[in-house]
């Protein structure tokens, strides 16, 4: 019966998500056009666009963001950090295979690079943007926004739908103590024990 | 190792001939399509009913006046405590989104099993909700009056396990695993939101395996649902109007009645019998009165011995009514699950029905079979829940938000 309970992100991510088609099926850089700070710096993020984005639903601590990064420019285009208004810190992961075969996550040196003419995925078990220190669930259905920098300075914003997800319980390389233990979303890992997400296929 | 190249050479040269016959009658046939057929009825490939789909957006939701596909699950489901207004915004948000791809043949945003999204096969699917939808979200006062269960009928034998639920899913293809893979995702969705309540499958005759336009049997035999309306000609039969208001513009009304059939007793009726309790001949569908499927039955002709030739008791009698707004969309489908132990059947309808307004147009009828109808005998509900079926989703909305916001 509560009518009025909107939490406050909530309601300023369904202003600015109205734009990207209502659903985030695809949202380029023209679509977010109306954001201010769409692009900043340099004109790289001008030739990127971003589809299919969503983020795992999580009451606090570690999720990840998802989604495909298109290049439609002549040039390579270097993404080098992330942030985000979900958590104080974000981080671009990808995934490692340990001395045992098992996948791990560590934070990706120097950055992605999409290719020319070319798409970077970021998705469950691979290559993904790590958001840290959730104190506000994000739930599922609503958006986070995402800016993703390029090394000229300019960035690309989108709105990532919340989606409830068990997969992508990437655990951490043994040298990142700080988060060891720890898996991306609120899933049960203490019960599940640590599923390395393409470990076996 | 003579023999054995001797049984593979004959069994080449075997296979060889029957792929020659084979040849030679496609090519007679596309000869015969040729001279008869479009072209492009010709060149369709072979999973054109597969790519097959149906528009998504529009002002009315799909899946109603969608030509039946061939199978179709029924998805109850019930509200977790602490499900508000934003929570059925944000599970609205999510179910039109993946509802929209997977009707395009795409995967779901957070799809798990990508593949299984690849054959669209005219997937629909329709979102309805129960009185407690309406309360969470605040909008009681703007609830049907029609939105309760059905009254109490006295062949009702209503089972918990088929009635009721708080929000339905009605997903149809022609392709049973992308109904599968659609109810999966949807549910695994809404899984912090709502519970299962039950599921209900049902089947029809399989894509091209009966000339387009036949209405379905059921599975006493019976041609079942001849008379159902063209919406086309009266929409109002079935959808609500702008005169409804902006919020209820487009919407309309689910009835899900779950019809056992007992087959078994079923089977110790002859065929005139059988033919005598609907009013229909088996073979064509046509009224005992006349010869073709949608023969106008005449229900005052006598037979030689004096009685009406459609009895007081057939169905088909007992179904109509003099108001002609006592009418709705049928859409129902066969179910045939597996018996219970030392039973041989279990068997029967999963009755769909669409309407504008559940108690001027289906109340009234089902209460003239309820007090008479002489298939009765035989089928039995045990099953009964009634939903509001918003408008459909228009560019950039998500199902149901004209409800919400309008």
């Amino acid at each position: 019966m509560n009518t009025q309970h909107t939490p406050a992100r909530t309601s300023a991510v369904r202003r600015s998500a109205a734009a990207v088609a209502a659903l985030g099926l695809v949202a380029t850089l023209a679509a977010c056009g109306a954001d201010a700070d769409a692009a900043t710096g340099g004109d790289e993020a001008a030739s990127l666009s971003i589809a299919d984005t969503w983020v795992k639903a999580t009451d606090e601590g570690m999720t990840a963001a998802f989604g495909v990064v298109t290049n439609d420019s002549d040039e390579d285009v270097t993404i080098v950090s992330a942030t985000t208004d979900a958590s104080p810190t974000a981080e671009l992961h990808t995934m490692t295979m340990g001395d045992d075969g098992s996948m791990t996550m560590v934070e990706k040196d120097g950055g992605f690079v999409v290719p020319s003419g070319g798409t970077l995925a970021f998705e469950p078990g691979g290559d993904h943007i790590m958001i840290m220190g959730v104190t506000e669930p994000i739930l599922p259905g609503d958006d986070v926004e995402v800016t993703l920098t390029l090394d000229d300075g300019s960035t690309l914003d989108f709105a990532a739908a919340g989606r409830t997800y068990t997969g992508a319980n990437e655990t951490y390389g043994e040298d990142d103590t700080e988060h060891a233990g720890h898996d991306m979303g609120d899933m049960d890992m203490s019960t599940d024990g640590a599923t390395d997400a393409g470990d076996d296929h | 190792m003579p023999a054995d190249g001797t049984s593979r050479r004959s069994f080449l040269q075997g296979g060889a001939a029957v792929l020659g016959g084979a040849a030679l009658a496609l090519g007679g046939r596309a000869v015969v399509d040729a001279a008869t057929a479009d072209p492009a009825d010709a060149a369709a490939p072979d999973d054109a009913a597969g790519r097959a789909t149906v528009a998504f957006r529009g002002e009315r939701q799909p899946g109603v006046t969608t030509r039946p596909q061939a199978f179709a699950a029924f998805v109850a489901l019930d509200l977790v405590d602490g499900f508000d207004r934003d929570a059925l915004v944000r599970l609205m948000r999510i179910w039109t989104d993946d509802a929209e791809r997977l009707m395009a043949g795409t995967p779901g945003l957070a799809d798990q099993e990508k593949e299984l999204a690849a054959v669209p096969a005219r997937l629909t699917v329709t979102f309805g909700y129960g009185p407690r939808v309406f309360e969470a979200a605040g909008l009681a006062d703007r609830a049907p009056g029609w939105l309760r269960p059905l009254p109490a009928f006295g062949v009702d034998r209503l089972e918990d396990a088929w009635t009721g639920g708080d929000l339905v899913l009605q997903v149809c293809a022609d392709d049973e695993v992308t109904v599968s893979h659609a109810v999966r995702l949807l549910v695994k969705d809404a899984r912090t939101f709502t519970t299962v309540r039950w599921v209900q499958r049902g089947f029809r005759h399989a894509p091209g395996t009966t000339p387009s336009g036949t209405t379905m049997r059921n599975l006493m035999g019976q041609v079942d649902g001849t008379r159902n309306p063209d919406v086309g000609v009266e929409p109002a039969l079935v959808w609500s109007s702008d005169d409804a208001g902006p919020a209820h513009a487009g919407s309309t009304s689910m009835v899900v009645r779950r019809i056992a059939m007992n087959l078994d007793t079923w089977d110790e009726l002859d065929r005139d019998g059988r033919e005598k309790a609907v009013g229909r001949r088996l073979d064509t569908g046509a009224p005992l009165t006349g010869t073709r499927e949608h023969d106008e039955p005449d229900l005052d002709a006598k037979g030689p011995n004096g009685l009406t030739v459609i009895g007081p008791f057939a169905h088909i009698r007992r179904a109509r009514s003099e108001n002609t707004a006592e009418r709705f969309l049928r859409r129902g489908y066969n179910y045939d699950d597996a018996p219970a132990p030392g039973r041989l059947s279990n068997s029967g309808l999963v009755f769909t029905t669409f309407q504008r307004d559940v108690d001027a147009q289906f109340v009234p009828i089902q209460r003239r079979l309820d007090e008479l109808d002489l298939l009765n005998e035989w089928t039995t509900p045990i099953g009964s829940a009634v939903f509001y079926v918003p408008g459909g989703a228009r560019s950039g909305e998500y199902v149901g938000q004209r409800l919400l916001e309008a």
